[in-house]
């Protein structure tokens, strides 16, 4: 559960805002520099976001090429959706029961 | 489970195998769609009256809510039954109607006879990379109540 604890969630969307620096996200939340280093550690380990380098900095963003949350959806929607079709097209014939 | 799902950076596979002729896997599929795709993916802000699948090129998919609302969230871009459909993807990462064509994926479902009894069925959604065009219509819709609370409830079932 990466995104479960409150302040995670809150330094998740502020990066979903815009790019940020560990001290920035700190600036803007109750929390200390290294409590939010390391709840941009658990966040990164879960492929949610990416760091780069930016002079003596680090910048942490969304994992633009991440999509992942859209195909974890799609994958549950799609499996879902034909486990139900196989059941409804194995039924005898007999429409709109 | 019969079901497989595969996925890569851009695109989920996901096939089934079912015990019936070609023709009927065919029109199961687009008739009972409304039923067959899950039920708490409707976008409507009501209740769910139908799901209508327009069976043709060009037709469209969409959900009608029981005041009358329409929520069109796909469009057909191949119908060739009983082998092939292709659909317009019109749903965007925070599960919001895109409008723009260009940035909507795809879903290829195709329909092959293993015997006359039985069909395979392979489903490929893919291009999800047209919805990623940069992260600008996701950071639009962070203060809209529908949009990133529902969607952070997804990433958070997910990790």
């Amino acid at each position: 559960m990466a995104l479960g604890d409150p302040t995670r969630k809150a330094i998740f969307e502020l990066l979903v805002d815009r790019p940020r620096a560990v001290v920035e996200l700190a600036g803007e939340l109750p929390v200390s520099r290294p409590a939010v280093s390391q709840h941009l550690r658990v966040l990164k380990h879960a492929g949610l976001v990416v760091d780069r380098p930016q002079g003596t900095r680090r910048i942490y963003c969304v994992d633009p090429d991440g999509l992942v949350a859209l195909r974890t959806d799609l994958e549950r929607f799609w499996g879902s959706a034909l486990a139900t079709y196989k059941t409804a097209v194995e039924q005898p014939d007999e429409e709109e029961t | 489970m019969s079901t497989h799902t595969r996925a890569t950076a851009t695109s989920v596979r996901s096939s089934i195998a079912v015990d019936a002729p070609i023709e009927r896997a065919f029109q199961v599929f687009v008739q009972d769609f409304g039923r067959i795709k899950p039920p708490e993916h409707n976008l409507l802000g009501v209740e769910l009256a139908e799901t209508v699948f327009e069976a043709r090129a060009g037709g469209r998919v969409f959900d009608r809510g029981v005041d009358g609302s329409e929520c069109h969230w796909a469009r057909v871009i191949a119908y060739q039954p009983p082998d092939r459909i292709v659909l317009g993807w019109h749903i965007d990462p925070r599960w919001q109607i895109e409008t723009d064509p260009a940035r909507t994926s795809e879903v290829e479902i195709r329909f092959i006879a293993e015997t006359p009894e039985r069909t395979r069925v392979e489903l490929e959604h893919r291009n999800f990379e047209r919805h990623g065009d940069g992260w600008e219509g996701v950071r639009d819709g962070v203060g809209d109540a529908r949009g990133w609370p529902l969607y952070l409830q997804r990433y958070a079932d997910l990790v």
